[in-house]
């Protein structure tokens, strides 16, 4: 057999640098509402960013977005933003954008 | 370098397995006791109670922790060991498959009894065969110096750099883990010798505190493939390396058993049969009662069951004029014995030559001497072109 593959992994198993290999499904594609932010209300806290479980809120130094290429729409920053600074919106809304 | 000579006890299969995992050193230990490994647990916890053990017990509620943990504790560079049985064994099943998904070396002695289902507190290989497809390397003993060679072994192959991979080393509820025999137990120095190559080879990959080391989340795509590829190719490396361990072992500690297969009167065999386990004990007697009438029959012990040594067993039954195999599980959708079947997958290679398919031993019904001098008799008429029945189950007849 001929391997045309390129290795993705360095070693025997799937052990890889969570900052390189670990993110490397655009698990983006799965959502159906997106957390849009409302910047008047935010007052940068950084709950949003604490609770995201995959920890894809992106710091933007005055406040946070959702990466949206791994952001999967679960919803849990809208629902922990003290201050009501998120809402979720249909997919939708954004298919102009590609 | 030879080893010196060892002390010789008698110790029941259990308590030898405890005293030789003991030797090689493991750091994390984690056994829930089960019928009829019990001894395994309670003798290693009674290891690192009187001091003999620097090791971590870890007090699980249930097997599917102990091997969680060990797999952890392996992950992040630790030695380990963990025995369990049937219901236990099943009861993992899950950690089982992350062992070796994740390519962790966990060494673990699986007594063979039967599974659930039928609630047989009693001998049999079937809870090896309900994991044949775990990716785990699993190694069938026949006595109990064996259990103690052959677990020194096991080490060396799990750990080794080039395998990287979880190995089962089986061996017979109640006719070993409980039979007291005759064994000599090496001593500590020439364990720590043998192992010691392990630490000449490059360290592999650990969880390391503050690290952001992953494993095991890359079920996608390629990532998956080519972790499977790799799995699968190392099983195929496996091979070689049991044999090369072994003859290693026998150059140091004076004692052989063949590698991936034993092979016994096979030079000058017209027929052959092959079984594995406490079973080949008893058919080696028959060998020589039928050697002794001067029938050229011949056994070959399957040691390593996965992988399966294809190329081992072609060369050893190269010209028989007929196999018979004996199995001590049955294999659910076939109607031949699990070994059986798969030494059927040679046939092509093999010739045109009857494979007979016995099913003897389930349950702690003994394969007895004559139920195997039937085997030899039946497979020998087959050997000289008589008809021959493809599959029998020696106690329902």
């Amino acid at each position: 057999m001929v391997i045309k593959h390129k290795w993705i992994f360095k070693t025997e198993s799937a052990w890889s640098d969570a900052n390189e290999k670990m993110l490397c499904l655009d698990t983006g594609g799965w959502r159906t509402e997106r957390p849009v932010l409302d910047q008047t209300k935010c007052n940068y806290c950084g709950i949003c960013a604490m609770y995201c479980p995959p920890q894809c809120m992106l710091d933007k130094g005055d406040h946070y977005e959702a990466n949206l290429a791994f952001c999967k729409g679960c919803g849990i920053c809208v629902h922990e933003c003290p201050r009501k600074a998120l809402t979720m919106k249909p997919e939708g809304d954004f298919t102009h954008e590609g | 370098m030879k080893a010196n000579k060892g002390k010789i006890s008698v110790m029941m299969g259990n308590v030898v397995a405890a005293n030789v995992a003991r030797l090689c050193r493991p750091e994390v230990v984690a056994c829930y006791p089960i019928t009829p490994q019990s001894e395994v647990a309670e003798t290693m916890s009674g290891f690192v109670a009187d001091g003999s053990l620097d090791a971590e017990i870890v007090e699980v509620e249930g097997e599917n922790s102990a091997m969680n943990v060990v797999v952890a504790a392996s992950m992040a560079g630790a030695r380990v060991f963990t025995a369990t049985s049937s219901y236990g064994l099943v009861y993992m099943y899950d950690a089982v498959l992350q062992a070796s998904g994740y390519r962790a070396p966990v060494v673990m002695i699986n007594v063979n009894r039967e599974t659930p289902g039928i609630h047989a507190v009693s001998s049999g290989q079937q809870d090896m065969i309900s994991t044949r497809d775990a990716g785990w390397v699993q190694i069938i003993v026949e006595n109990n110096q064996e259990i103690a060679d052959q677990l020194i072994m096991c080490y060396r192959l799990a750990e080794d750099y080039d395998i990287q991979l979880p190995v089962m080393l089986n061996y017979d509820g109640y006719y070993l883990s409980y039979l007291n025999e005759e064994t000599e137990i090496p001593e500590q120095s020439d364990v720590d010798a043998f192992l010691s190559v392990l630490k000449t080879q490059p360290q592999r990959p650990r969880i390391i505190p503050g690290k952001s080391t992953g494993c095991g989340t890359h079920g996608i795509e390629m990532g998956y493939v080519e972790a499977r590829y790799k799995h699968c190719a190392a099983l195929e490396r496996t091979k070689k390396k049991v044999d090369d361990i072994d003859k290693e072992f026998a150059n140091y500690f004076g004692r052989s058993y063949g590698g991936q297969i034993e092979e016994y009167c096979m030079k000058d065999a017209e027929f052959a049969i092959l079984t594995s386990g406490s079973a080949a004990g008893t058919a080696k007697t028959v060998i020589d009662a039928k050697r002794a009438q001067g029938i050229k029959v011949g056994l070959v012990k399957l040691r390593l069951f996965r992988p399966f040594p294809e190329e081992r067993l072609l060369q050893a039954f190269k010209g028989m004029k007929a196999i018979g195999v004996i199995d001590r599980s049955v294999n659910f959708g076939w109607k031949y014995g699990p070994i059986a079947t798969e030494l059927k997958v040679l046939q092509g290679a093999l010739g045109n030559v009857p494979i007979l398919s016995y099913v003897d031993g389930l349950a702690n019904l003994d394969i007895t001497i004559p139920h195997i001098g039937r085997v030899v008799d039946e497979v020998g008429a087959a050997a000289k072109g008589k008809p021959y029945q493809d599959v029998t189950w020696i106690p329902m007849e």
